[in-house]
């Protein structure tokens, strides 16, 4: 692996294909953070499928594999895509989610005609055009990568410069609409950062699978963090490592595309943080266990000594039989009292038999007076 | 036409209209883009099915990949409620796995098999005729006719035996539960249904064309009718005219059939946004027109007739300082006065007996 690893960095080609890699995770993790925040994940996914139309008519106006007018074919057709989707919308009763499936799916569609038509073209020239669909790393050269870096490192730069003015777009739009920013052309200003995210990622990851390039480090890196700042480098951080280790796996291994490989590893992590980080689903559950076995393990506390005080003696000893019979259905004394075993405030006294020491009686008096009145 | 594009054009025409069917509920549940996420994980159901039964034209691999779509949604689904993702955002990062795992696998371990990453996105409608379903020693059809068909009589099944719940939980989810309908139930059924119609119509146009199918039909008709059984029936028709004639345009150009046919549904929806009588964007405009000229002309009206009555401003004398341009008023002064509401004399605007009347009633709000 290591070897495999020395290898990989040391070779001029690989470390070019690398740096592709990484450059375009910095990119779409910076700017997928706002596709997610402003609730806008699927647009994504829409302008990089419909990009794909636009770079087969690009090949077949230029003619060759030129990598600049295709990228702004590319660009220019996911840009035409969101207008026919806010066109349709805004005039009709098609909701947003329909008008999203039709872009996606008749621009798609076109772009495979395209491609069709153009594979029967006698020279063979385009061959490796429906490389874009799945991505493949392995054909970046160093001038493609020079291209991606000077594209990412505007949307870097656009990003930014109006960094208060894409919050405001994102968290309160109609705050900055009153503060006299144009949404409109903010709102248009993402579109295209985001258009030149997915740009340069179709030859690494593909039109199939590059809005979840977007999404995928976004949401994982909201799991970690409530402020915008920490959120974009994360998602930048993010999606740099799966963009390298799912390059490398898919060079290291045979048959297996760059896209999904990619997109494979930042899902992953992307679950990963749903489920794990401090707020995550399992931690949640894991908290609210946690805490509902304080609450029984108080209440068993107090029971104990409420039964003890009927005796005028706080150590006298009951049964756990007797405890179980006070309390709710289900209740697990034992393992209650075994907590508080362990934690010193109850020892057991013969068979089955409980009562409170000396700093047991101390804890109870601590408990809140809601603890106290249950 | 030859008997294989006849065939074609018969699996197309299955597909189409049982795409169309259970589309109609997706679009007006505002569910289309979910179309997206089971048509891409149903890949990985069939691919897993296909591992374990190793034989392509097993219902095995039907069921297989009919479920992985409804566990697609539950999985969207429960990782929306955890309420730490947004709902887009949930739907954008488990369909996406779901399909490059499939991808990956396919890529490796089923090089040899029928199915490659091309076919999935591509569909490969063109080659349904070559598999034959033969009943013995018969030449029946095309096999996929009858998977589709079989699929198609599914839907209209469940379309026809739970109309009226569907009708009631797609419009109102809440009273639909208080009358005992379980809105809840019904939606899984139908992602079920519609993640089996996607799993048959996968084969035919692939996973990214079958939203197409799914989704544009359905938007025509609901830009032509208010009725449901109509917009259903509506969906059906253009979906089957978008695959008849997404045919024969791949036909003359020499391209792939499927895109062709989702390009079709494009250009029909097209017209329809167009072109629709009341919804379509030529109908809206000049419905807007036909208001401002109404408001306009009950304006000039009305000033005219505080005029005559003394109680409004003497300044204009033929009020068409009221307008923005001097065009429009003229535009509107010749409407008046082609209906005879308005008369010019000497350069100033005087209401006819018509004219009068038509202003009294703007005013008392008739």
């Amino acid at each position: 692996m290591l070897e495999f690893a020395v290898e990989l960095f040391s070779d001029y080609t690989a470390r070019t294909i690398l740096l592709g890699a990484a450059s375009l995770g910095v990119v779409s993790g910076v700017v997928g953070s706002y596709a997610v925040l402003r609730k806008q994940s699927l647009v994504g996914d829409v302008m990089s499928h419909a990009a794909l139309p636009g770079i087969v008519l690009a090949f077949m106006i230029v003619g060759v594999k030129e990598q600049l007018p295709i990228f702004i074919g590319a660009a220019l057709s996911a840009v035409l895509a969101v207008f026919v989707i806010n066109l349709v919308t805004q005039n009709s009763r098609i909701k947003i989610d329909s008008a999203m499936g039709m872009a996606l799916s008749v621009f798609f569609g076109l772009g495979l005609v395209l491609l069709t038509y153009v594979q029967r073209m006698p020279d063979a020239n385009q061959a490796g055009l429906d490389k874009f669909l799945f991505g493949q790393a392995e054909a970046l050269v160093e001038k493609d990568v020079l291209i991606i870096g000077l594209t990412g490192l505007f949307a870097l730069l656009v990003v930014g410069l109006f960094w208060k003015e894409f919050k405001l777009l994102c968290f309160d739009p109609d705050f900055g609409g009153t503060m006299g920013f144009s949404m409109k052309s903010l709102d248009m200003l993402v579109t295209a950062v985001i258009v030149s995210a997915i740009v340069i990622g179709l030859q690494t990851v593909g039109v199939v699978l590059m809005s979840s390039m977007l999404i995928a480090p976004a949401v994982a890196a909201r799991q970690w963090t409530g402020s915008m700042g920490s959120m974009v480098i994360l998602a930048a951080l993010i999606a740099a490592v799966s963009g390298v280790t799912g390059v490398a796996l898919s060079a290291g291994f045979e048959n297996i595309p760059t896209g999904p490989a990619v997109i494979v590893c930042v899902s992953v992590i992307a679950f990963f943080s749903v489920l794990f980080s401090p707020n995550g689903f399992f931690t949640l559950k894991f908290k609210d266990a946690r805490s509902r076995r304080e609450i029984k393990k108080d209440y068993v506390l107090k029971v104990l000594h409420d039964l003890a005080l009927e005796h005028d003696d706080p150590g006298y000893a009951h049964s756990e039989r007797l405890l179980a019979l006070g309390s709710e259905k289900g209740f697990n004394v034992k393992k209650s009292l075994w907590a508080l075993q362990t934690a010193g405030y109850v020892e057991s006294v013969g068979e089955d038999n409980w009562r409170l020491t000396q700093s047991g009686i101390h804890e109870v008096k601590k408990l809140s007076p809601l603890e106290k009145g249950r | 036409m030859s008997p294989h594009q006849f065939d074609i054009q018969l699996v197309a025409i299955i597909v189409a209209a049982s795409c169309s069917i259970p589309g109609a509920f997706l679009v007006l549940r505002r569910m289309s883009m979910m179309t997206d996420a089971i048509s891409h994980s149903i890949l990985l159901g069939i691919i897993l099915a296909f591992f374990i039964v190793k034989d392509l034209s097993s219902p095995i691999l039907i069921i297989g990949a009919a479920a992985s779509g409804v566990l697609a949604i539950s999985l969207i689904e429960a990782v929306n409620r955890s309420r730490l993702v947004k709902k887009d955002a949930s739907i954008g990062i488990v369909f996406p796995f779901l399909f490059s795992v499939a991808v990956i696998l396919l890529s490796k371990y089923a090089r040899n098999v029928h199915i490659d990453t091309h076919s999935v996105l591509l569909g490969e409608i063109a080659f349904a005729p070559f598999d034959r379903f033969i009943l013995s020693g018969m030449d029946m059809g095309p096999k996929s006719a009858y998977v589709m068909g079989s699929i198609l009589l599914l839907n209209l099944f469940f379309i026809s035996f739970f109309y009226k719940e569907l009708k009631v939980s797609t419009f109102d989810e809440s009273f639909a539960s208080s009358i005992g309908f379980r809105p809840r139930l019904i939606h899984y059924l139908l992602m079920a249904v519609v993640s089996f119609t996607c799993v048959g119509a996968f084969d035919a146009v692939g996973s990214i064309l079958v939203i197409a199918l799914i989704v544009i039909p359905p938007c025509c008709a609901y830009l032509l009718t208010d009725s449901l059984s109509r917009m259903i029936f509506l969906s059906v028709v253009f979906g089957i005219s978008a695959a008849i004639s997404g045919f024969w345009v791949a036909n003359w150009l020499d391209v792939n059939i499927a895109g062709s046919m989702a390009f079709v549904c494009g250009v029909f929806f097209l017209v329809v946004f167009l072109l629709a009588p009341e919804r379509g964007l030529f109908g809206i405009m000049r419905e807007k027109r036909r208001q401002r000229m109404d408001f306009a002309e009950a304006s000039l009206l009305v000033s005219l007739y505080n005029q005559e009555k003394g109680e409004a401003v003497k300044n204009h004398p033929d009020s068409r300082g009221m307008f923005r341009s001097a065009d429009f008023a003229s535009k509107v002064v010749g409407f008046l006065k082609g209906k005879g509401e308005i008369a010019v004399t000497g350069g100033g605007l005087f209401l006819t007996e018509k004219g009068r009347e038509r202003a009294r009633m703007t005013l008392e709000g008739r």
